[in-house]
C-alpha cells in the first residue's frame, strides 16, 4: 500500500514522543532537578528527552575529561611549593607551542633553579591535547575540568601567567581521583625504594 | 574489475625490463616502487592500467627535494580486486617542473594535480583545468614547497627555541602577517585586482544565451550554491549553471578551510602532529589518529600489543557508526526532513562519544592513538557504571536496536524513495576511474574495502561482510551506511567477545621525541568516508620532511560535477549530501 513506509514512520515518531514524556510522569519533574536523574537521562537507559537544559543544567565531565592545563603546588608548611621544575618538557612537546616558560637563574652563581620564573600559557592557542600533562616527569602540569572561560577581553584575559594557573593539589586530588591515587601510590613506591637503598648504602659503609 | 590480474610480484620484475631505460627502481633507502621518466609516464601508466590490472589511482602528491633540486610526483596505484600498492615517482627540475597529467587514463587525478600544482608548482601538461584549488588565485608561491615560509614564520622545526628556557611571552599578531612573509604573484597588486579565477568559474554570457528550439529565447543562469549555505555541510561552493530547474554543469569551489595541514604536520614532531590529524575530519578523529599512526609504525616496525590492537579496532568502528549515523541524519536534513531523523540518529552518537570522553578525555578531538598502542586503557568506571558494562550494553543491546529503529524508520518512506531512487547514479567503472572511495564505491557495487583488500590492524581476525548495493544512487548510497552500520556493530562484537583482560597497550614506554627511521610509508585505513591514507617521508630526524593526507572526502568530490549534471537543483543539495564530506578533511 502506497504510503505505508511514511505511516510505519510516523508510528517510530510517536514512540519517540511518547518516550519523551514517560520520565517525566515516572520521576514528577524531579528528573529536572536531582542530578541522579539528570545523569540517567543521558545515560544508555535514558529513554526520553536526552539533551540537557544548559546553563541551568550540567552534564558532569569524566575524570578524564581535559581542557587546559594549570600546575599543581603544594602546601608545605604554609609556603605555597611548585611541582614545577621547569626542566620545559610541557614547552617542547606542545604541538601548538602555547608554552612559555623563563627558567629562575640563581643570583649569585647563575646557575638555573628548578623552579619557573614565569609560566605562560595562551589559552587562544592551547588545542586541548594532554600531552603537557602526559608527558610531565613531575606531575606538575594536569589538565582541568573548567570549561567555561568566555572573556569580555580577548587580548588580557586569555593569556594565563603563572599565578592564574596554580592550583592546589587538593583541587587536582578532587577532580582526578583515580589518577592522583595512581601517582601518589607510585610516588610512595619509589621513596620507600630509594629508602631502602639508602639504608642498604648506608650498611654497606 | 581485473579479475585475471596478474599477482604484484609479477608486474614488479615486468615493468622495469618492459620499458627499459624508461622506469627504474627506487634504490633511495627505506624507499620502494620505481622511479619513472617523466616523458613515458603516459606509456608506463597506460601499461599499469590496461595490461597489469591496477585500475585504482588512490594517490597523487609531490615531494620537494630542494637538496637535490628536483620535485617528485608520487602516484600510488592499486588494484580494486585487492593487494598492496604500486608506487610511480616522476621527477622534475624544480625550476621547470613539467609532468604529464594522468587525468585523460584516471579522471580520479584531476584535483589531486590541481592540489600538487596548487602547492609545489608542478604543471601538469595535458590537464583539463590545471588551476589553483586550494589556495586562491592571486596568491604568489608554493605553500609546500622547502624553502616557502608562512605568515608568523618562526623556525623551521617545532619546538621553537623562543619558549624555553627564556619563554618571554609575546602574542604573534603584533609581528604583522603582511611584513615580510607574504608574497604576492608577479605583477600582482591588491588594490586593483579583478579575480580572474572568479570569472573563469562562469562561463561566457553568450554561451549562456540559448533558445528551446521552439522559438523561445531562454538564458542559462549561473547560481552560486554556497559558500555560506547550510546544506553545503560547511564553507564549499558549488558554480552551478542552470537551465531552467536542470543542472547544465557543475564546478566545486573549496579552500576556505584550508590551514595547510601538511605544512603544519611537517613543521611538528612526529608525536605533535596527532591531535592535529583530529582535526581533519572531526567527526570522526579515532580513525583519522589509527590511519597517522599506522603509517608511522610501517617506518618504525614496531609490533602493537594485542589489547591496543582490540581497542583501536573497536574505537575505529564505533567512529564509523557515530559518522554513519550522522551521514544519514544529514542526508535527510537535505532531504528536508528537518532535524528529527537527525536528533534520532545523533542521539545515539552521543553515548558512543561519552565512552570516547571518559576514554580518551574528549568527545571528538580524541587524541588518542600513539606509535605502538593508545594513550590510556579503557577506564574502569564511567558515571559511576562499569565502563565494560556500558559499552557492552551499547553494542549488544542498544545500537543494533537503534540501527533497526532507524531503519524502520526511513528505508520504506515515499518520500525519500521518490526522491532517492535513480538519482545521482554513479555507476561502477566510472566511480572507479574517478577514485572514488568508501561507501560512495561500495554502494557502486564495487566491494572493495581496504579491511578486506589489504587488511590492517587485526581486521583479518574478524568476520564481516564487504557491504555492496547494485545501483549506486543516492538511496543505495544511504542504504550501504545501514549495511557498514550492522556490520560494525558485528565487529565491535566480536572485538568486546575477544578483546584480552589486562595487558600491555603500549609498545615500549611513551617517549615525547620519537624518531623514525628514514624512508617512506602509505599507510591507510578504511575510514568512514573512504580511504584514508597517509603518505609521509621521514630523514631519520624528529620532524616529518613529507607529510601528505589523501582526503577522501577531497577525492570524493572530483566526481560531484558528473554526478550532478542533469539532475534537479533540489537533487544537489542531497547528492552532496550522500557522498558524505566534511570540510576540515576537503580542504585541509
Amino acid at each position: 500500500m502506497y504510503g505505508l513506509g511514511m505511516i510505519k514512520g510516523f508510528w517510530v515518531t510517536l514512540k519517540h514522543f511518547v518516550n519523551s514524556y514517560t520520565e517525566d510522569v515516572q520521576w514528577l519533574g524531579r528528573n529536572y532537578i536531582d542530578p541522579e536523574k539528570l545523569r540517567l537521562r543521558q545515560s544508555s537507559k535514558g529513554k526520553g528527552l536526552f539533551t540537557i537544559q544548559y546553563p541551568n543544567e550540567k552534564l558532569e565531565v569524566p575524570e578524564r575529561f581535559r581542557y587546559i592545563p594549570f600546575l599543581i603546588y603544594e602546601e608545605k608548611d604554609g609556603k605555597q611549593e611548585d611541582r614545577c621544575t621547569s626542566c620545559g618538557i610541557c614547552a617542547k612537546v606542545c604541538p601548538p607551542q602555547c608554552i612559555w616558560i623563563v627558567r629562575t637563574d640563581d643570583p649569585v652563581t647563575k646557575r638555573p633553579v628548578p623552579a619557573p620564573k614565569e609560566f605562560y600559557i595562551d589559552t587562544d592557542i592551547c588545542m586541548n591535547c594532554g600531552y603537557c600533562a602526559e608527558f610531565c616527569p613531575f606531575d606538575a602540569i594536569k589538565m582541568d575540568h573548567n570549561y567555561e572561560l568566555a572573556s569580555y577581553d580577548r587580548t588580557s584575559a586569555h593569556v594565563y601567567d603563572k599565578a592564574k594557573l596554580s592550583k592546589p593539589l587538593s583541587y587536582y586530588a578532587s577532580i582526578r581521583p583515580t589518577d592522583y591515587e595512581a601517582e601518589e601510590k607510585a610516588r610512595a613506591e619509589e621513596e620507600a625504594k630509594k629508602a631502602a637503598k639508602k639504608a642498604a648504602a648506608a650498611k654497606k659503609e | 574489475m581485473t579479475d585475471a590480474a596478474p599477482t604484484a610480484e609479477a608486474s614488479a620484475t615486468t615493468l622495469d625490463a618492459r620499458f627499459p631505460g624508461a622506469v627504474t627502481p627506487d634504490t633511495r633507502a627505506g624507499y620502494s616502487g620505481y622511479l619513472v621518466a617523466p616523458d613515458k609516464l603516459i606509456e608506463v601508466a597506460t601499461a599499469v592500467r590496461d595490461e597489469m590490472g591496477y585500475d585504482y589511482l588512490s594517490s597523487v602528491t609531490g615531494v620537494d627535494y630542494l637538496a637535490d633540486g628536483k620535485l617528485e610526483a608520487v602516484y600510488h596505484f592499486y588494484k580494486t580486486s585487492g593487494g598492496t600498492a604500486l608506487t610511480l615517482k616522476a621527477q622534475t627540475p624544480r625550476d621547470n617542473p613539467v609532468i604529464p597529467s594522468l587525468v585523460p587514463l584516471y579522471p580520479g587525478a584531476d584535483f589531486q594535480e590541481r592540489e600538487a600544482y596548487d602547492m609545489y608548482g608542478i604543471r601538469f601538461a595535458g590537464h583539463p583545468n590545471l588551476k589553483r584549488i586550494l589556495m586562491w588565485e592571486g596568491f604568489g608561491g608554493w605553500p609546500l614547497r622547502k624553502d616557502w615560509k608562512e605568515a608568523y614564520y618562526e623556525q623551521d622545526t617545532k619546538p621553537f627555541d623562543s619558549r624555553w628556557p627564556g619563554g618571554h611571552f609575546r602574542r604573534s599578531e603584533e609581528k604583522s602577517p603582511f611584513g615580510h612573509n607574504v608574497s604576492f604573484a608577479d605583477g600582482f597588486t591588491p588594490e586593483g585586482w579583478v579575480s580572474e579565477a572568479e570569472a573563469a568559474q562562469y562561463p561566457d554570457i553568450s554561451e549562456l544565451q540559448t533558445g528551446n528550439g521552439r522559438g523561445l529565447h531562454t538564458d542559462k543562469i549561473v547560481v552560486n550554491l554556497g559558500p555560506q549555505h547550510p546544506s553545503t555541510h560547511g564553507v564549499f561552493r558549488m558554480v552551478v549553471t542552470l537551465d531552467g530547474e536542470t543542472i547544465v554543469d557543475l564546478h566545486p569551489v573549496m579552500g576556505y578551510l584550508h590551514r595547510n595541514h601538511e605544512k603544519i604536520g611537517e613543521r611538528n614532531t612526529w608525536l605533535q602532529n596527532m591531535p592535529f590529524t583530529d582535526r581533519l575530519d572531526y567527526l570522526s578523529s579515532m580513525s583519522n589518529n589509527l590511519g597517522y599512526a599506522l603509517a608511522v609504525e610501517k617506518l618504525q616496525k614496531v609490533k602493537v600489543p594485542e589489547r591496543a590492537e582490540y581497542i583501536r579496532v573497536l574505537m575505529a568502528e564505533l567512529t564509523r557508526i557515530c559518522n554513519h549515523m550522522w551521514a544519514v541524519g544529514f542526508l535527510l536534513n537535505d532531504l528536508g526532513a528537518f532535524f528529527t531523523p537527525a536528533l534520532y540518529a545523533i542521539r545515539e552518537r552521543e553515548l558512543i562519544l561519552d565512552f570516547f570522553e571518559a576514554t580518551a578525555g574528549s568527545r571528538m578531538m580524541c587524541n588518542y592513538m600513539r606509535f605502538g598502542g593508545v594513550a590510556r586503557d579503557i577506564p574502569e568506571k564511567m558515571r559511576d557504571e562499569n565502563t565494560m558494562d556500558f559499552v557492552n550494553d551499547m553494542v549488544f543491546n542498544r545500537l543494533p536496536k537503534a540501527i533497526d529503529d532507524l531503519d524502520e524508520y526511513l528505508t520504506e518512506n515515499e518520500i525519500i524513495r521518490s526522491r532517492c531512487i535513480g538519482v545521482g547514479v554513479l555507476p561502477p567503472e566510472q566511480a572507479i576511474a574517478y577514485s572514488a572511495c568508501g561507501p560512495l564505491l561500495r554502494a557502486s557495487n564495487v566491494p572493495y574495502d581496504i579491511r578486506r583488500a589489504e587488511p590492517y590492524s587485526i581486521y583479518d581476525r574478524f568476520d564481516f561482510k564487504v557491504c555492496t548495493r547494485p545501483n549506486g544512487d543516492i538511496y543505495d548510497r544511504y542504504l550501504i551506511r545501514m549495511d557498514e552500520m550492522r556490520e560494525s556493530v558485528k565487529i565491535c562484537q566480536q572485538v568486546l567477545r575477544d578483546m584480552p583482560i589486562g595487558g600491555e597497550i603500549m609498545a615500549g614506554k611513551p617517549a615525547y621525541n620519537v624518531r623514525v627511521p628514514a624512508g617512506e610509508a602509505y599507510g591507510r585505513v578504511d575510514g568512514p568516508k573512504g580511504e584514508l591514507g597517509y603518505y609521509i617521508v621521514s630523514t631519520g630526524k624528529a620532524n616529518a620532511y613529507r607529510y601528505h593526507v589523501r582526503a577522501p572526502s577531497f577525492i570524493n568530490l572530483t566526481v560531484l560535477g558528473e554526478l550532478c549534471k542533469g539532475a534537479k537543483v533540489a537533487d544537489v543539495v542531497v547528492i552532496l549530501g550522500s557522498i558524505d564530506i566534511v570540510l576540515g578533511e576537503t580542504d585541509r
